[in-house]
């Protein structure tokens, strides 16, 4: 279980999370949306400790990401992220990519780690591009490797921070049906994106950011049905 | 227009003393490329430090090094460090000479390719559980090693050609200084001087075409 | 204040040298941007074929010690009875190197202007001449100028090896003064010290014009 509690952060003068109240359970699909600079993507850098944060508390598992003595190297092994530009290797194969952090940080076997490469990679539509440098790949085959990349090291959760909003519209579609698929094998995700149809369908909650708060939250019939907030409201019928 | 008789044979008998000369230029190049890139490393490291003194340390070397020509830093390794009682040999103070410009440049050089390297490689690699050293060592060093790797094989053309200014401090062993001794006895400046500048033309480009090859082979990429 | 035999003769006989060090660099700066430009021009228009010869002698000149370069020099010029000062040769020789350079960086400017700008400029009329004059000048000069500086620095640099044919330039000066005062490393120091004021102004006016000039602003 994620928990969140009245985290703030703030970016020199700007505070960008004014007291973030939250919770994710096992297996639950969170979606998140909200303007540009809501706040909403430095939650999830926050959640997995690459980003400190000023006051409040986020548990995982009932370990506490930012106190001193947590070991974060462990703990980022239970989650996975995957960032709106896919920061692929560029000088790994796709299959190196994938299986580097298993080998060096869960020290596997090479034949594990490249029997679960492979698996995840497989898994995410690119069995046969194993032996392929990124920069061969489109930018939709890039970003699914990097799902492959974080689901390699078997985490309990998985962040993905607008990871469609860098590609060409007609590779939004591949890495979408990525998601779809993972939601439906049960994984625990929070999402941030801009695809509403794509909330409105995978969600089991979407939560809506503005301008550092967490304005609204609820089960995606209520909140695209009958959103409560007038800023909700508003971002509804600006988007659609 | 010419009432020169050029005599090239007396020139090409000389070839096998002038080739030995090429391998202790090549040797000399090699050791200031080692020594360069370890002094360059160490710079670095200084220049990414907090620490002020170290930086100032690595900012005077740089500078000093790219801001003076490079027989001014082999007459300071063997005129001037005699004021501290260190009294270089002509290969020493041409090898320490050439070694603290490649040294100064290569760390300029290092220093952009680190800059090349956005901090997104690393932010995805510690997301994966790596430790912060683990994630510069596989993931950043392998990157700047290629952005790297081309000026540094440009400064090792560089070391080539600048090792023929060992001759100024009496150097008489490589190229440039056996080719000056024989010059010396025989007066055949011209025809000395060109077979030794189509050797030194050879060493240059079989370095370029040599890293150019092994550039292909390592980078896939 | 220091305990030197350094005399003001004496600075004046150094200062002598960095003239002499100026003057060097700044015929062969001249002059090897002239050739410069249009080796680069030669080479852009005739395409990588044909301007194969050019580039192979060019390069002669950057993958050959300057030093042999310039003993060379004088001695062809001692055979073609050319009865060249070593100041003469100097500057020949030092001119054809700082070509070879410039011509690469001439024709890395021309060829960083996009096709479809000159395309435009063309479809208004404007002719070849008027192409390169108008719109291709001004920008590759923009872009080629931060190498431009570096190749002005590294001449500066370079000129010093002028010093094994005789001239008295700065280093050359120096190193006449630690033979007669043995203060290597006092005077040494002057030297670097002067050095480094005759490359900065050219460092700074090329930052600025950097900044000035810069194509995006």
């Amino acid at each position: 279980m994620i928990e969140i509690q009245n985290v703030r952060k703030s970016f020199g003068t700007l505070e960008v999370l004014k007291g973030i109240d939250l919770f994710v359970q096992k297996g639950e699909v969170l979606t998140v949306i909200g303007g540009s600079g809501s706040g909403k993507s430095t939650l999830l850098t926050c959640i997995n400790g690459l980003e400190p944060i000023d006051s409040g508390r986020i548990l995982l598992d009932g370990t506490e990401v930012h106190a001193k003595g947590t070991d974060l190297n462990r703990l980022r092994r239970k989650v996975g992220i995957v960032f709106q530009q896919w920061n692929a290797f560029p000088h790994l194969t796709v299959l190196e990519n994938v299986m580097l952090a298993p080998r060096k940080v869960l020290k596997q076997p090479k034949a594990e780690a490249e029997a679960m490469a492979v698996k995840q990679l497989t898994h995410v539509g690119l069995g046969d591009k194993l032996r392929v440098y990124p920069s061969r790949l489109s930018g939709g085959q890039q970003q699914r490797m990097a799902i492959a990349r974080a689901l390699a090291m078997s985490p309990e959760y998985m962040l993905f921070d607008e990871v469609t909003s860098a590609l060409d519209p007609q590779l939004v579609g591949e890495v979408l049906d990525t998601l779809r698929m993972l939601a439906r094998e049960g994984m625990t995700m929070i999402c941030v994106t801009h695809e509403m149809k794509f909330a409105r369908e995978v969600s089991d909650r979407v939560a809506f950011f503005h301008k550092g708060v967490m304005a609204e939250i609820g089960p995606p019939d209520t909140f695209f049905g009958a959103p409560r907030t007038a800023e909700l409201q508003q971002f509804l019928s600006a988007t659609h | 227009m010419f009432n020169y008789t050029f005599r090239w044979n007396q020139a090409l008998n000389a070839l096998p003393q002038m080739l030995d000369g090429a391998l202790v230029t090549l040797q000399i190049a090699l050791l200031s490329m080692v020594i360069g890139v370890a002094v360059a490393v160490a710079l670095t490291l200084f220049r990414l430090s907090g620490n002020r003194v170290l930086r100032a340390i690595a900012a005077t070397w740089v500078e000093l090094a790219r801001n003076t020509p490079a027989l001014f830093q082999i007459y300071m390794a063997h005129f001037g460090l005699g004021a501290f009682g260190i009294h270089l040999s002509p290969y020493a103070s041409l090898l320490a000479g050439i070694a603290f410009n490649n040294a100064g440049y290569l760390a300029e050089n290092f220093r952009g390719a680190l800059k090349a390297i956005p901090d997104t490689q690393t932010r995805a690699a510690r997301s994966l559980g790596m430790p912060a050293g683990q994630a510069f060592r596989l993931i950043v060093m392998p990157q700047m090693f290629r952005v790297a790797f081309l000026p540094a094989t440009n400064q090792m053309v560089w070391a080539i050609l600048m090792t023929s200014l060992g001759v100024t401090v009496g150097m008489n062993t490589d190229l440039a200084g056996i080719t000056q001794e024989l010059n010396a006895r025989s007066f055949r400046t011209f025809e000395f001087f060109a077979i030794a500048a189509v050797i030194y033309y050879v060493i240059a480009k079989a370095v370029t075409l040599a890293a150019q090859a092994f550039a292909w082979r390592m980078f896939r990429y | 204040m220091f305990d030197t035999a350094l005399s003001w003769n004496d600075m004046i006989f150094l200062a002598q040298g960095a003239g002499m060090t100026l003057m060097v660099t700044a015929v062969a700066v001249l002059a090897g941007t002239v050739m410069g430009i249009v080796f680069g021009v030669l080479r852009y228009q005739l395409g990588t074929w044909w301007s194969l010869p050019l580039t192979f002698v060019l390069d002669i000149f950057r993958s050959v010690p300057l030093l042999i370069q310039l003993v060379l020099g004088n001695a062809f010029q001692a055979i073609a009875r050319l009865g060249w000062e070593p100041f003469t040769t100097s500057c020949v020789i030092l001119s054809l190197y700082t070509a070879a350079y410039c011509t690469e960086i001439v024709r890395g400017g021309i060829e960083a202007v996009p096709p479809t700008t000159r395309r435009a400029a063309r479809s208004l009329g404007l002719t070849w001449w008027g192409d390169m004059r108008y719109i291709v000048a001004p920008l590759a000069t923009r872009v080629s100028l931060p190498a431009w500086i570096g190749l002005t620095l590294g001449v500066l640099k370079d000129s010093a090896l002028v010093l094994w044919l005789g001239l008295i330039e700065l280093l050359r000066a120096s190193q006449i003064l630690v033979t007669r005062l043995q203060e290597p490393l006092f005077i040494l120091m002057i030297c670097g010290a002067i050095y480094f004021l005759l490359s900065f102004p050219i460092a700074r006016l090329g930052g600025y014009l950097e900044k000035r000039w810069s194509p995006h602003d």
